[in-house]
């Protein structure tokens, strides 16, 4: 079962951010993962990288597919999860703690109004999973 | 137009109870992967893995002139096996490209299995039968009554050999014998499509779900996993098996796909005879390749191969290599840049990544 914490925003895209003062951290959802299967190698942007609200900033690679990453919120890339280049699998084991991808600085805290709630989110994959 | 209903295996609700993802493969509603690509890939190079295969097509071949028919539309020689032996061979077109690729079973003279690829099956017994010529032999498409395993790993003779009275160890590499496992008549046959040691068992349909159980029981305690196509994939691929309809197809002769091993020229006539000589004599123009990517980044399938800079072709099969733990694939290149240690480029996105030819296969199990 995909878990769905309470103290994230999420996206259409099955990106999470979690956000203290004016910094987020950012990362997949276990539902993104589980679909991805094996992660093999997640390519992150530079420290100092700016990038808009739905803009790629990376892609995440497993075995069998590849997919691009999504900005939930404009915001400078403040600090990379350095330990995904050597262990990758990290995202899959634990995708909103130690698979954590990226910590920005937000440009603009209002865009977050636009993210999905926790139950949004699993009311979203609900329908999703239906199509 | 509407979409055919993928075929599903015999086994369907057993692979749903497992929690298998499936995916549509070659018309077939397949497992793609029980508990996670990597970890059943290293099962089946350090332990066993069990793979349902059912979606492979079956064609018998019976008949007084069954051999000859065999010979007429394969390339390797059919005549070299002895009662009981296997070989890999391919059906050829007159321009000594691929109709298939396939394993040759013979039982006698008189009969034969063929075991083809699933999306082929239809297009392989019209084939055979619209090459016959007087040979008296009949194709029957027997795929519907059998389902087939793959038991496949280093402990897959030590997981089997409890379940059946045929001493396993008498069963060379590329032969196969009848005889019962777990009480069920099947065809017990020393091949695989992983590059490990392994027995592929053609099973009655009513009886499968019976002989799956039992091997997954009996393979517990050696860590025997289930393991779906996505394994199977990359477990080839390691051993550079060629994948039709990506690695090879009815557009590369058998000497570009690098498996004229498996041409014998002086056997006797046979369809692509006179192609695959002249080719043979000029010599080809490109060759399938295996290379290695100096980057963390996968080359994936359909990604464009260049040579300064100039598109010379795309990955035929490309992925992450579980075992060896690098990026690797397959990809036609102009004969020229063939040798190994040889660089060229792959377009990754918006990159180009480095990549180098390599011998092949990339895996090979230790003996």
């Amino acid at each position: 079962m995909a878990t769905y914490p309470e103290d994230c925003l999420y996206t259409r895209e099955h990106e999470w951010i979690r956000v203290e003062d004016d910094t987020g951290v950012i990362g997949i959802t276990d539902y993104a993962q589980e679909a991805l299967g094996d992660i093999v190698y997640v390519e992150l942007p530079s420290v100092g990288d700016h990038f808009s609200q739905g803009e790629p900033f990376g892609n995440v690679e497993s075995v069998k597919a590849v997919s691009e990453l999504y900005m939930p919120v404009s915001g400078e890339i403040l600090e990379i999860n350095e330990d995904l280049a050597e262990s990758p699998q990290l995202v899959n084991e634990d995708p909103y703690g130690d698979g954590w991808m990226v910590k920005i600085a937000l440009s603009d805290p209002t865009e977050l109004e636009t993210l999905m709630s926790a139950s949004e989110y699993e009311a979203y994959v609900r329908e999703e999973k239906e199509k | 137009m509407v979409a055919a209903q993928p075929k599903r295996s015999p086994l369907h609700a057993t692979h749903e109870a497992l929690g298998a993802r499936f995916m549509e493969f070659a018309g077939w509603l397949m497992p793609l992967q029980y508990t996670g690509v990597i970890e059943e890939h290293l099962a089946v190079r350090m332990a066993a893995g069990l793979f349902d295969v059912s979606h492979m097509g079956r064609l018998e071949i019976r008949g007084r002139d069954a051999l000859a028919l065999i010979q007429k539309v394969t390339c390797n020689d059919a005549a070299r096996l002895r009662d009981h032996q296997v070989q890999y061979s391919a059906l050829t077109t007159e321009r000594g490209t691929f109709v298939d690729d396939l394993t040759v079973y013979r039982f006698r003279e008189d009969h034969f299995l063929l075991c083809v690829n699933a999306a082929n099956r239809e297009k392989d017994a019209r084939w055979i039968r619209e090459h016959r010529e007087g040979e008296e032999a009949e194709v029957y498409d027997i795929s519907d009554h059998l389902a087939q395993l793959a038991l496949q790993g280093p402990a897959a003779s030590e997981i089997l050999q409890p379940l059946t009275d045929v001493q396993l160890d008498h069963i060379r590499f590329y032969w196969f014998e009848h005889g019962e496992v777990a009480g069920v008549s099947c065809l017990i046959s020393r091949t695989g499509y992983t590059g490990e040691d392994g027995f592929e068992l053609y099973v009655p349909v009513a009886s499968v779900e019976w002989v799956w159980n039992r091997l997954l029981d009996a393979g517990q305690a050696a860590g025997l996993k289930p393991c779906g196509l996505a394994a199977r994939n990359t477990l080839r691929l390691e051993a550079r098996m060629l994948l039709y309809g990506h690695d090879m197809d009815e557009t590369t002769t058998v000497w570009e796909a690098d498996l004229g091993w498996i041409v014998k020229l002086e056997k006797g006539d046979f369809i692509g005879r006179d192609a695959l000589r002249r080719q043979k004599e000029e010599g080809v123009q490109r060759k399938l390749i295996g290379f290695e990517v100096h980057d963390r980044t996968p080359a994936r399938t359909g990604y464009p191969v260049l040579i300064r800079g100039r598109i010379v072709g795309e990955v035929t099969s490309g992925s992450y290599a579980p075992f060896l733990r690098k990026n690797i694939g397959l990809t036609y290149l102009p004969i020229e840049h063939t040798t190994v240690g040889t660089r060229f480029q792959i377009r990754v996105r918006e990159r180009e990544v480095e990549a180098e030819v390599v011998p092949t296969p990339f895996y090979k199990r230790p003996r």
